[in-house]
């Protein structure tokens, strides 16, 4: 079958390779039906993530038809249309009992390594390193679903490909940092990102209540879809002061929540860019974490921020001051999509949430290399390429 | 271009021997103690597993345990607060094994991790999660990520 295989730093390319099959009695095997891009693939492509191998398939972010199902799937049947979680979760250790699938004990089959980066290895993830399991990824005609009952949800009726993708990984992960930054009725919240996870986070918090909701990027293009689509506040932070900004909008208090969702590239204005440009590039730090600065900078006394973008490592000039001095609670994680996907889908069938705008390029997965520049470099208003292997 | 590349497949180089010196060194800031129990909690009640391993407990073990014969010795105990039962083995004669038995492999704690981990999985789910099958070509960086992956069952802070 064909993959988009990484073969090294910015260097993709669609490659012949041997078709999936059931491993495990649990699996599934899956016919791609539409896969998308992600911001978190772009710290692959910059080789930001050390465990990468010349050849993997990457891609995590995806919706498909089932064309075999393992002994001991009960759940689901071939020919079922099914978005998939980007985590892989087994549902029955502690962790995914609590629905902290992300965190699952028995789906990343590489443990080690994790636990030597970061003390507790996370779950196991489609595409997205051999720290994260090595499984393939979902830019191929076919993947391999291990606890197929567990992570694969049918799509229902109505709710086409280029909607359901999104609820793969992107809306999951949005409305995680709302719901765990702990947003509530009244609230203020402020959104560093307008890609496809910040626009689901600031829906989110629209839907959870949020009075008022202002997301931040640079790009007008982002910043516009935001504010037609989302319905929310934006502020492009090359043209004014954030944090000026932000408490002049909340009568001098800053947000109730900030919700990071940008990631360890993230871009910056000034000096501090050009900074932790030069230590992310030389490996003195790992992170370029502007955003998370601000955000805890911006944030009110005793409020809330959630940390949705991707981090492997080390951030140096960390604002552990500012956090602990005005009482924040800082809380991130990799998404739980498990416990949001029945709900999110079920609210873009009832129109409530808005995804499939979010697909500005779509394109067959022969092309899947050209889909990745142009979102890499944020060319012709990319903000997601959708594939499409089946053409 | 190209000269980018290199530099940047260097620094990736350079990323991932760092990665695999953190690694090797993560569990020796102080000399591994060679008998201290390997520990993994299942989420299954206790009285299950207690009742699974009497009368002849390394009968009724789990079979990656049950493979470990009388090498291991294997305790169960309630985990606090409703998590479940903690599965304790270590080895019977312990003995210290360095950098180079674990690059190779050869450190028995290693099978013993493994089994732990394996037999965790197979209580909680029935199974035992197989890797998928590579798609990867032999590159320097990554022969030094398949060994890493190799021994990462055996690994980690277990």
């Amino acid at each position: 079958m064909k993959a988009l295989c990484w073969q090294g730093v910015n260097d993709l390319s669609v490659e012949e390779v041997p078709d999936p099959g059931i491993r495990n009695r649990q699996d599934a095997v899956v016919k791609v039906l539409a896969s998308t891009t992600c911001g978190s693939d772009l710290h692959l492509l910059g080789g930001y993530i050390p465990a990468m191998r010349a050849g993997d398939v990457i891609g995590h972010e995806f919706l498909g038809e089932i064309v075999e199902v393992g002994p001991d799937v009960s759940r689901h049947k071939v020919g079922d249309r099914v978005v998939v979680c980007s985590f892989i979760g087994c549902g029955r250790c502690w962790y995914c009992e609590n629905d902290l699938w992300s965190l699952c004990d028995n789906s990343n089959t590489n443990p080690g390594i994790a636990q030597a980066m970061w003390g507790y290895e996370t779950g196991g993830v489609f595409g997205y390193s051999h720290a994260m399991g090595g499984f393939r990824g979902a830019h191929a005609e076919y993947v391999r679903v291990p606890y197929a009952d567990q992570g694969a949800f049918p799509v229902p009726e109505g709710v086409d490909d280029a909607s359901a993708v999104f609820a793969s990984d992107a809306a999951p992960t949005g409305w995680m940092g709302a719901d765990l930054g702990g947003v509530k009725p009244g609230d203020t919240v402020a959104v560093w990102g307008c890609g496809a996870v910040g626009q689901m986070a600031a829906r989110a918090a629209m839907l959870l209540g949020a009075e008022r909701v202002v997301a931040i990027d640079r790009l007008p293009e982002r910043l516009d879809m935001t504010r037609r689509r989302i319905g929310c506040e934006t502020l492009d932070y090359t043209a004014t002061d954030v944090g000026a900004e932000l408490r002049e909008l909340t009568g001098g208090r800053g947000p109730d929540v900030c919700i990071e969702a940008v990631g360890m590239e993230a871009h910056d204005t000034g000096p501090q860019h050009w900074y932790d440009k030069a230590k992310q590039m030389t490996r003195l730090q790992t992170e370029r974490p502007a955003a998370v600065r601000e955000a805890i900078h911006a944030c009110r006394k005793g409020g809330s921020v959630f940390v949705l973008g991707v981090y492997a490592g080390l951030a140096d000039k960390f604002p552990l001051g500012a956090m602990m001095n005005k009482g924040l609670t800082l809380r991130g994680a990799q998404m739980h999509g498990h416990r949001y996907i029945p709900m999110l889908l079920d609210r873009i069938a009832k129109g409530e949430l808005s995804t499939g705008h979010l697909a500005t390029h779509t394109m067959p997965l022969d092309e899947a290399p050209k889909g990745y520049d142009l979102f890499k470099n944020k060319k012709d208003g990319c903000v997601r390429a959708v594939f499409r292997p089946a053409g | 271009m190209q000269r980018a590349k290199t530099a940047a497949a260097a620094a990736t180089a350079a990323a991932g021997a760092g990665a695999a010196a953190w690694w090797l060194k993560s569990r020796s800031g102080a000399p591994e103690n060679a008998e201290r129990w390997l520990v993994v909690t299942v989420n299954r009640p206790p009285g299950e597993l207690a009742a699974g391993l009497a009368p002849a407990p390394l009968a009724r073990l789990p079979e990656p345990l049950a493979e470990l014969g009388d090498d291991i010795v294997v305790e169960v105990r309630p985990a606090p607060g409703g998590k479940g039962t903690e599965l304790a083995a270590r080895l019977r004669d312990p003995r210290r094994a360095g950098v180079v038995d674990r690059v190779r492999g050869n450190d028995p704690r290693q099978q013993v991790r493994s089994a732990l981990r394996d037999a965790k999985s197979l209580l909680e789910t029935g199974e035992v999660l197989l890797p998928d099958l590579p798609t990867t070509r032999p590159t320097p960086v990554g022969e030094v990520l398949e060994l890493a992956t190799r021994r990462a069952g055996g690994e980690g802070r277990l």
